[in-house]
């Protein structure tokens, strides 16, 4: 493999910079740095971030390639500036054995995209009752280090309980979907002045809180680590808050759209707002966004949950609940919390690369810009200003809510231990 | 007035008055030996009803066959629906048959506002009732027969309801008739209170334009109005509360009760009654009770709002009042 000069990046934000990628690895940081023998990247400005980090994916393969693939999910992951993706466990067949998570985490290695990091079911068909064979998905060439039932609650107390304490063996995290199931039967959207108004099935913020309550409480007393998915509510911010100052070892997660988007969007009944949990109020978002700033929500993941269009063409409550994010999440990120001034990009890094990387394990990944680490950058474009066009996304499905909207950002190079994958904004 | 009719929540005031008299002009083609106009002739209509209404379906039907309108009645059951075809592709067939008009009754709140927003067909699109939402028809028939009863049939014409009294009791929660009159009273003038167990009111309902109360006994002297919303008896199943008997105690409406109105007041519902629950017979039979009133006016109101929403600029009734006497 060759040499490749990124001439003028701000890494992390920082002064201009030269970084040489050599092989697999960051050869050298510095000024002035001899292009001789490597391709030169201008960057011009452009801040080069270490490549981020997905810890909550739906690639849909194996079981729903009409919306999703290992390919085009993990295009549209470099597309966004991925490097790496924790791929959840709801496919069908549901990935909760060490076969299917070999199979997925194959199909990753074999395109090349990005790395795909396989995340197991906690029960057996994500049913809540019977502890999948943890050990066995863990022990799997997909070396699985990440437990969730996502898109479902692991809701009985014992089981969750168990899980907690059966990853430790191997230093292993329950990701918990956190949604009591009995306070969101045929909940549509946040329960509210507008949910009142729409006469959509409300979904109370205490049914994810009470779940985090729960499950923190449980966390501490079996001394286990726990995973928020997709924190929502200013609720569940003051819960874990709680219980980080409790030394509780607990992380979280936010996704973009929850840090942009409001049920006032529910107006509309188109369902492309639809998703899971909902979307919440003004005063949530802004709760969201301090706490990612302040480190109480550790990252942003992206949920990126692809569906056909027949899915979300149709009645609010006949559409499934979920949207794209991967190619978009970097610049809701800038626009939410760069252009406020909440968070810096040494910061972001942090949050979408950095911690991800160590919550899931992901070696490799989420590495420091400096010599000798492994050549896995975005560069991004920070000046660009643009309006989201669905047709040009890389994944399969185009289910995103931010359509015509403009936002700032554009990734324009990903490198995958130094081989690009994004190269001027085009998938190579 | 808007394009179409969604929401009771799109009327102006003047909208709404303009409704009212033109179904004060529309029940006069009623009382004529041929109750009929040729107003929407080589009009059609589709009745698209995905969820079961006989009273609803039937008085549109009745509506659109009175101003001439060609009527094509589709319900979801037995047909293509069931097949699994979409909502989409439901109203795109019809409406490469040339349809106008499709008046939707769905049991998907926001259904209809979906039909007519999502480009999906160009017709003119009127709400027949969906899911929790709305039901706009109903709330306009509603305001008619109180400004009927309460003002008069001719004192009340260019007159919204301004000051009046009306209390709405029971599932609040699960109801598209509370929603849509909440919105059309409150724009018409009148002081709406909600009556209900805590548990059949939404979560949000602080920010609706009206009082809310737990207390029948306490709102009834100070109602010139009162509707009594059906309540399935399927609710107390899932503890919205105890017993069928604690909710009639409670909140439901018996002689006794109604006694306490005043003199003036009515009592309303949108029917189907559930008698002995909401509602004792009595009360439901008393001369009070404007319950079939209501379905007459329903016709009427319907006409109205097909005529002004179909029907252009041509007058609806082209005989003088004089006439008519």
């Amino acid at each position: 493999m060759s040499k490749i000069l990124i001439r003028g990046a701000k890494v992390l934000g920082g002064e201009p910079q030269d970084v040489l990628i050599d092989g697999e690895t960051i050869a050298q940081v510095g000024a002035g740095l001899s292009a001789e023998g490597a391709e030169v990247v201008a960057a011009d400005g452009k801040v080069l971030l270490p490549g981020l980090v997905d810890l909550h994916t739906h690639l849909r393969e194996p079981g729903r390639e009409d919306s999703e693939t290992v390919l085009t999910g993990t295009r549209a992951a470099a597309s966004g500036g991925y490097t790496a993706v924790f791929a959840m466990a709801n496919t069908f067949p549901v990935a909760d054995t060490a076969g299917v998570v070999e199979q997925v985490w194959r199909l990753g290695r074999e395109h090349g995209y990005c790395d795909v990091r396989p995340i197991g079911a906690v029960t057996v068909g994500l049913e809540g009752r019977k502890l999948a064979e943890l050990g066995a998905m863990h022990e799997s060439a997909a070396g699985v280090t990440v437990f969730s039932d996502d898109g479902k609650c692991v809701d009985d107390a014992v089981i969750m309980r168990r899980a907690l304490e059966y990853v430790k063996a191997f230093g292993g995290v329950v990701a918990q979907h956190a949604q009591e199931p009995r306070l969101t039967e045929g909940a549509q959207m946040n329960e509210g002045v507008v949910s009142a108004e729409l006469g959509l099935g409300g979904w109370p913020a205490v049914a994810e809180e009470s779940i985090i309550a729960r499950d923190v409480l449980l966390a501490e007393h079996v001394g286990s680590r726990v995973h928020i998915c997709h924190l929502s509510t200013a609720g569940s911010v003051e819960i874990v808050r709680w219980a980080k100052s409790r030394g509780i070892d607990v992380t979280a997660e936010v996704t973009p759209h929850h840090l942009l988007l409001t049920d006032e969007m529910v107006r509309t009944y188109n369902p492309v707002y639809k998703v899971n949990p909902p979307l919440r109020t003004e005063r949530d978002v802004h709760a969201l966004r301090e706490a990612l700033a302040d480190g109480t929500i550790d990252i942003v993941a992206t949920d990126h949950a692809p569906h056909p269009h027949e899915d979300k063409d149709c009645e609010w409550a006949a559409a499934a609940m979920g949207m794209v994010g991967l190619e978009t999440a970097l610049s809701v990120v800038q626009a939410t919390m760069v252009d406020t001034g909440l968070l810096d990009w040494a910061g972001v890094a942090d949050r979408m690369s950095l911690a991800p990387a160590r919550i899931g394990r992901a070696t490799g990944h989420g590495r420091p810009v400096s010599a000798g680490e492994p050549a896995n950058l975005t560069l991004v474009d920070t000046a660009y200003r643009g309006r989201v066009d669905p047709a040009g996304f890389a994944s399969r499905s185009r289910n995103t809510p931010y359509e015509g909207r403009e936002l700032p950002g554009r990734v324009t190079h990903t490198w995958l231990r130094g081989k690009a994958t994004l190269v001027d904004g085009k998938l190579t | 007035m808007q394009r179409h009719l969604i929401s009771a929540a799109d009327l102006t005031r003047d909208d709404a008055v303009l409704i009212l008299d033109t179904a004060e002009e529309m029940a006069r083609v009623a009382d004529r030996p041929i109750k009929k106009l040729p107003t929407l002739r080589g009009r059609t209509v589709v009745n698209l009803f995905f969820e079961d209404s006989t009273r609803t379906r039937i008085s549109f039907e009745a509506a659109e066959k009175r101003l001439s309108a060609d009527v094509i009645n589709f319900s979801a059951k037995g047909s293509s629906v069931s097949k699994g075809e979409s909502l989409k592709d439901t109203a795109q067939t019809l409406e490469a048959m040339g349809v106008d008009a499709v008046v939707i009754r769905h049991g998907a709140s926001g259904a209809p506002y979906r039909l007519a927003t999502s480009g999906w067909i160009d017709a003119v699109v009127i709400n027949a009732g969906d899911g929790t939402h709305q039901h706009p028809t109903q709330a306009l028939l509603d305001a008619f027969t109180m400004r009927r009863r309460l003002t008069g049939r001719d004192a009340g014409l260019g007159q919204d309801l301004s000051g009046r009294r009306v209390t709405i009791v029971g599932d609040v929660l699960h109801s598209r008739v509370a929603r849509s009159n909440v919105d059309l009273l409150h724009t018409l003038g009148a002081e709406v209170t909600l009556v209900a167990p805590p548990t059949l009111l939404p979560v949000g309902v602080e920010s609706w334009p009206c009082e809310v109360s737990y207390d029948l006994d306490a709102t009834l002297p100070k109602s010139d109005a009162v509707m009594m919303l059906r309540v399935q008896r399927e609710r107390m199943n899932a503890a919205f509360f105890p017993t069928e008997r604690e909710y009639s105690r409670r909140y439901g409406l018996d002689g006794e009760r109604m006694a306490r109105m005043p003199e003036h007041a009515v009592v309303m519902h949108p029917g189907p009654m559930v008698r002995g629950m909401e509602i004792t017979a009595e009360v439901a039979d008393s001369p009070r009770c404007t319950v079939v009133e209501q379905v007459a006016n329903g016709v009427s109101i319907r006409m109205a709002v097909l005529y002004l929403l179909l029907g252009g600029n041509e007058p609806a009734v082209t005989h003088t009042r004089t006439e008519e006497k």
